[in-house]
């Protein structure tokens, strides 16, 4: 696959992530990422995706995939079994993004997550000025065959964090394939997050 | 013209004739799971394709319950897998299938002759498990020259077998296809086959199993038959190809086949007698009944180790072997580390769908395949 097609999303996406790191993608759909990321990262990588087609794509590029529903959890995986695990444009798109969120962090040590901004500026306009569902590039669905079940922004995925102790790495916002830097959860389209387990400050025993 | 003419001998040449091979004479017998001994053991089989000069590009086709060695060329029971250009490339790879032992279409089971009595063995024969089945196998392979098999597959009890390599041999195979099976039989798997084997055992033709030289039982293997045949099907299935249509040729009695789907079973049934054993029947029912290829091993143990890449398929509609049973697989070779696909196909055939939906299992075979044998050969994806 040329530079040259690679997603914005999917540039910041395998910046993260280290080499050789083991990855799984959670709604891997046709496998464009984890092809990336074998072939730029060397990564180990599985996917989980719950379309049939979707699957059949990913076979055909010599993908090793399991169609599951995410909704069901990852008991089959021990804690920690991934450096990363991958949540792109996939925790909207679940039943329970709640119960999904923690199951990745279990599962990985690190988890990227990525999802479109509902509250973004021209679907802020769209519901003012129309007065309307906005319909908008990150998306792009009508309310009646949308896929996405959680409409959320990014300073409610913040603030979501925080409730649930989540530690946010690090991030990115997409606007148009190029990243923004001011008022992301007005003018972004996209937000990249990488999360991990908040860790708990114990105080060290005093020495005796 | 002369296309289709040279499309034709290519077929003819690539059919196979059935071959048989002999070992295990006495007194070197096989030694089985139940510690019997069984021998000279006689294996029937076919192979496809021509075996490369690395003898890396052999494939095992394993059968169900009622198939055979015949699975590719013209009346083949997986002729749409298995050919030129097809799922089983027989241009890339060289497919070999054996009939299992306890069988009856050429390798040895009860009906062959005991050289001991030199009568059929009968209900004589030693009971038989899948693992001896593919020990059996194994031996075959040996027997070809291959040390490695780049692919074993099969469906319903063919994919009980693949997991039986899986767990004896993992170290003999580069991949593995387990179609639309389970890693042990429940208790609804078993009482079918229970009710087909008391159909058998209750026709007085059955004679406690000796009946060879006189009249077989037919009546009884054909009902064990027709029981099998409705859990193979899908109420959607069934309903599409019979309806609630009455057969135009319905017999003058209260009780006859009058319905299509009667007509069916009935028609199944009486075919089937025709070309199987009811021995071989009562003997592959109980080996698949006793499979559990856990065997007090836990989930997470049993495919440890493994290097081999697994395709795990299923069917929606395949009650007799729900998806479930195929994602416990999948759980099993995930905790083990094994290197696995899974795809539930979206069809509405029942456990039959493994035989028909060769199309979709096609796609994700043809691909697996090449990811497997590139793997091998050190090609980059």
């Amino acid at each position: 696959m040329k530079q040259a097609t690679i997603k914005t999303e999917h540039k910041i996406i395998l910046n993260w992530i280290n080499k050789d790191a083991s990855v799984l993608d959670l709604g891997c759909g046709d496998g464009e990422l984890l092809a990336l990321l074998i072939n730029e990262k060397q990564a180990q990588v599985q996917g989980i995706e719950l379309s049939e087609t979707a699957i059949h794509r990913c076979v055909a590029q010599g993908l090793s995939v399991f169609q599951q529903d995410i909704d069901t959890g990852l008991s089959e995986y021990a804690d920690n079994s991934f450096d990363y695990v991958i949540l792109n444009q996939t925790l909207q798109q679940v039943k329970k993004p709640d119960f999904a969120l923690k199951e990745a962090l279990r599962v990985g040590k690190k988890v990227i997550v990525g999802f479109p901004n509902f509250v973004q500026a021209s679907a802020r306009l769209q519901i003012f000025f129309k007065g309307k569902v906005p319909v908008t590039k990150a998306l792009p669905y009508e309310w009646y065959d949308t896929p996405n079940l959680h409409f959320l922004g990014i300073a409610d995925f913040k603030e979501y964090c925080k409730k649930r102790n989540i530690q946010i790495e690090n991030s990115a916002f997409i606007r148009k394939n190029s990243r923004v830097k001011l008022f992301p959860n007005l003018f972004a389209e996209i937000g990249l997050f990488v999360c991990s387990k908040q860790v708990s400050y114990q105080k060290k025993p005093a020495l005796q | 013209m002369e296309a289709i003419h040279l499309a034709t001998i290519n077929q003819a040449l690539q059919d196979s004739e059935i071959k048989h091979f002999t070992f295990a004479n006495p007194p070197e017998e096989l030694t089985l799971e139940s510690g019997e001994k069984l021998g000279p053991i006689t294996l029937a089989y076919e192979t496809y394709g021509e075996l490369n000069a690395q003898k890396s590009n052999a494939i095992l086709v394993l059968h169900a319950l009622s198939g055979d060695a015949h699975a590719g060329g013209a009346d083949g029971w997986w002729d749409s897998l298995i050919g030129p250009g097809k799922g089983l490339d027989t241009n890339k790879y060289f497919v070999i299938c054996s009939n299992v032992i306890g069988g009856c279409q050429g390798s040895i089971g009860p009906s062959s002759i005991n050289p001991k009595t030199c009568k059929p063995y009968g209900a004589d024969f030693p009971l038989i498990t899948v693992g001896d089945m593919v020990n059996a196998q194994a031996r075959l392979i040996d027997h070809l020259g291959i040390e490695k098999l780049l692919a074993v597959i099969g469906g319903s009890m063919g994919g009980m077998q693949a997991l039986q390599w899986m767990v004896s041999y993992p170290e003999r195979i580069r991949s593995a296809i387990p179609i639309a099976t389970t890693l042990k039989h429940t208790p609804q798997q078993i009482a079918f086959n229970e009710v087909g084997r008391q159909a058998i055992m209750a026709d007085p033709d059955w004679k406690k199993g000796h009946y060879y030289g006189s009249t077989v039982p037919a009546k009884g293997l054909a009902v064990a038959r027709m029981i099998g045949h409705i859990t193979y099907m899908s109420d959607a299935s069934m309903a599409e190809k019979f309806g609630r249509r009455l057969r135009e040729d319905k017999e003058p009695f209260k009780f006859g086949a009058e319905f299509e789907v009667e007509g069916y079973l009935h028609y199944r049934g009486d075919n089937f007698v025709k070309r199987f054993d009811a021995n071989s029947y009562l003997y592959i029912t109980k080996a698949i009944d006793y499979f559990n290829i856990l065997n007090g091993k836990n989930l997470a143990n049993i495919f440890s180790g493994l290097k081999a890449k697994v395709l795990v398929i299923s069917f929606k509609s395949d009650w007799l072997y729900p998806s479930y049973q195929s994602q416990e697989i999948v759980k099993a070779c995930k905790l083990a580390g094994v290197d696995t696909t899974y795809c539930e196909i979206n069809s509405t055939y029942g456990h039959d769908a493994f035989l028909l939906e060769t199309e979709q299992e096609t796609q994700l075979i043809k691909h697996f395949l090449n990811t497997a044998s590139n793997a091998h050969n050190g090609v980059k994806q």
